[in-house]
């Protein structure tokens, strides 16, 4: 057997741009920022962190949308890094920040990592610069807020909710999408009579289960509840362990396809989005980038765009939660505390409805800029653009409004209940847990 | 080791010549001769030290100062919290279900990997047609990179999957398995690819331990009417002794860091109940994943432990005959 040091040379690695960190976070916080009068004065490079990793139109529209930039400031060079998510997330943020050498533009997805990282004092407070920016864009910028106090834009946003084969709800003689959890459990007993997996799961990789919770969580609380717990990390209220009750109900039902703890979630055919693009399942619980992601796997796109459709997710007659709430969460980018006063024109830039327009025409997701609506075509996502208007509050994904460790705890312990050997009130009780670990 | 490799390499440090026992005047060159083998040993030595002690002694020491706080990797750490995350650790069942993960497949491999490798070994030490190319393909597995061996395996295995065509086509369909999804199947499943992806490092190992067995020896025996087992019970068994040796504490301490075949076949829901958890993937999973920094380290530190205390243990009882005297003491 071979050795395996990489794991243990990352950590080794990340120790030492730790002790640097430990070393250095003494001095060098002046903010920079410049005068209004002194932008574009002199050259500066901006260095700039996103996920679109993967060659396609994402990564390209950033490349285009950065060199636009420049054109019109050429004081401003952008150098540009795409980092696949994970990578970016837990190890290359976290490690460049304690570096005390941070990318200048850098992906944020707001909530709970958001706060950890501006009580690190790691973010540049950009409120009185972006007020037009936020005004627009609505109440979805406030994930990207602490305190009040705004630190990030988003340039994608959209809610979560359940992609149906239209064709197979025909032959399985439901009429009308599920408003009500009743209405849902009798579809899936007729779709299981015309010998289709009524709903696809990819529990594989924990987080698409584990937003089945976080939706019944968003039924069973009420909205100060959802708010409490996500600024206090208080989960006490019985609703939280109502929410896993409620799943094992559903579960028992049966309505996902065998084996799902073993199904990925996306990106390779035998995911759970392969399973409902090319054919086999009529339901997927995703959120709005499923649009893109579906086509990737479907070996028949075209008719794939035919049979799409979207719903909400059903609400339950008689609980405590809003029906009209739904969660979703977003893409953003953060400026580094102590980034060049230019970075914050660039955000500006990159939320513009010039720039959301063409972000919202490369289909990898839904924009946040009212004047971009017109840029979604898509009729499944036009769906989701008005579901998104109607919703009554907007809860960011349970785990991120909670951060990693707490939402890793979560998911973990959710993972648990659709593998048979969970319970409500552990999911409870690891949040807790860790919490405090 | 011949007696004047000790005298050139005195194990012991360097001593004095002994007083008297030569010419004074040739003593001082003696001196002379001396101290530029130690500014050999030095000037030699010194860059794989300082590789050694940046990048392994210095972080293992801020593995072990990180550990002992609660410290999530945003700011430095500040919250001291002492030995609270060892406790944590073992207080976690998905913890000691990692640990009795690398139990089995430390055991796995030594029980299933020597027995097998020293039966191909032994068949592709005698002489036949197609030697060399059997020899190849028994290493192949172990020259594919971890990843690829890890990606190759799960589409083999996933539900429908190659594996599961090929049993039912034989007729086995009773015994096809959720491999990867069964929470009580997937350790197995595990041990059965690290098995194949190894194997091929023990086959070539002992080839080379029997290439070593004088062919005196095994001709003396057949003289003497010994049959063919006879002569490898009581002749290449005995001799392969100190490769058998190091094979197992190479395969060892391997299992026991086992970390990118597991978390590249596992799936991560399946890992996180700890049905295929290994210490090292369950660093990963809280280090960086939960974003527990310091408990990531406290796992790190534990890990490291228990390797070290096998190798040590290793050292003091099984390998002590085959390095006596090279680095433990001089023979006398």
């Amino acid at each position: 057997m071979a050795m395996k040091r990489r794991a243990g040379a990352v950590l080794a690695l990340l120790m030492t741009s730790a002790l640097v960190a430990a070393g250095c976070s003494g001095g060098g916080d002046d903010d920079k920022a410049a005068p209004e009068s002194e932008l574009y004065k002199n050259p500066v490079t901006l260095t700039w962190w996103h996920n679109a990793s993967q060659d396609g139109p994402g990564k390209t529209y950033w490349e285009k949308v950065a060199k636009d930039f420049s054109t019109a400031h050429p004081t401003v060079k952008i150098e540009i890094e795409a980092i696949e998510t994970n990578q970016l997330q837990r190890t290359r943020l976290p490690a460049a920040l304690l570096s005390n050498d941070p990318p200048d533009v850098f992906q944020a997805w707001g909530g709970g990592e958001m706060r950890e990282q501006v009580e690190a004092d790691y973010l540049k407070d950009i409120t009185d610069q972006v007020k037009t920016e936020v005004a627009d864009i609505g109440s979805a910028a406030e994930i990207w807020q602490v305190d009040g106090k705004q630190y990030g834009l988003p340039y994608r946003m959209g809610i979560e909710g359940v992609w149906y084969n239209k064709d197979m709800f025909a032959k399985a003689g439901i009429s009308a999408p599920p408003t009500t959890f009743e209405e849902l459990n009798a579809a899936v007993t007729k779709l299981k009579a015309t010998n289709v997996i009524p709903i696809a799961l990819g529990a594989g990789d924990k987080w698409p289960a584990a937003h089945w919770w976080y939706n019944f969580a968003l039924r069973a609380c009420s909205v100060d509840t959802l708010k409490k717990a996500s600024t206090d990390r208080n989960f006490d209220d019985p609703c939280f362990v109502k929410a896993g009750q409620d799943l094992k109900t559903f579960i028992d039902t049966k309505p996902f396809q065998n084996n799902f703890i073993a199904t990925p979630g996306q990106n390779d055919p035998t995911s759970a989005n392969g399973l409902l693009a090319n054919g086999k399942a009529a339901m997927e619980l995703m959120g709005d980038w499923n649009r893109g992601t579906l086509d990737t796997v479907a070996t028949d796109k075209a008719k794939l765009g035919k049979f799409l459709g979207w719903f909400p997710v059903p609400a339950i007659s008689g609980s405590a939660g809003d029906p009209k709430a739904a969660l979703g969460g977003g893409d953003g980018f953060a400026c580094a505390k102590q980034a060049p006063a230019e970075c914050v024109e660039f955000l500006k830039y990159l939320v513009s409805p010039e720039v959301q327009k063409g972000y919202a025409a490369t289909g990898t997701g839904l924009p946040v800029a009212k004047g971009a609506a017109d840029g979604v075509t898509d009729p499944a996502l036009k769906s989701i653009l008005t579901a998104t208007s109607e919703a009554t509050y907007v809860q960011l994904w349970l785990d991120t409004a909670y951060g990693s460790t707490v939402g890793s705890a979560m998911n973990d312990a959710i993972v648990a209940i659709f593998a048979g050997n969970g319970t409500p009130e552990k999911v409870v009780s690891a949040m807790k847990a860790a919490a405090s670990k | 080791m011949t007696s004047t490799d000790q005298t050139r390499f005195p194990a012991g440090g360097v001593t004095a010549p002994p007083a008297g026992s030569r010419p004074t005047g040739r003593a001082s060159s003696r001196r002379a001769e001396t101290r530029r083998k130690w500014y050999e040993i030095v000037g030699l030595t010194t860059p794989a030290l300082v590789v050694y002690v940046t990048f392994v002694l210095v972080p293992m020491g801020f593995a072990f100062y990180y550990s002992l706080f609660r410290w999530r990797g945003v700011g430095p750490p500040t919250e001291f919290v002492g030995f609270k995350n060892y406790v944590l650790a073992f207080q976690d069942p998905i913890f000691l279900d990692a640990l009795r993960n690398n139990a089995i497949v430390v055991f796995g491999s030594l029980l299933v990997q020597g027995p097998l490798a020293l039966g191909v070994a032994l068949l592709l030490n005698r002489r036949f047609r197609g030697r060399g190319a059997f020899r190849l393909l028994a290493f192949v597995p172990y020259v594919l990179a971890e990843v690829t061996v890890g990606i190759m395996w799960k589409l083999i295995l996933t539900g429908d999957g190659t594996a599961d065509e090929l049993l039912r086509a034989l007729g086995l369909g009773g015994l096809v398995q959720a491999w990867l999804a069964d929470l009580d199947v997937v350790i197995w499943t595990l041990l059965f690819v690290l098995t194949w992806k190894y194997v091929g490092f023990a086959i070539i190992l002992l080839l080379a331990g029997l290439s070593n067995v004088p062919e005196e020896l095994t001709e003396a025996a057949a003289i003497d009417g010994a049959s063919w087992w006879q002569t490898q019970r009581h002749i290449t068994l005995p001799l392969l002794g100190p490769t058998i040796r190091i094979w197992m504490f190479l395969s060892v301490i391997g299992s026991l860091q086992v970390f990118d075949v597991v978390w590249v076949t596992s799936v991560p829901a399946v890992r996180s109940l700890g049905a295929s958890a290994t210490m090292a993937t369950y660093m990963v999973d809280n280090g960086f994943f939960a974003r527990l920094w310091g408990y990531g380290n406290a796992v790190a530190v534990i890990l490291f432990v228990i390797s070290f205390v096998a190798a040590l243990l290793f050292q003091r009882f099984l390998l002590r005959r085959d390095i006596e005297g090279a680095i433990t003491r001089r023979a006398n």
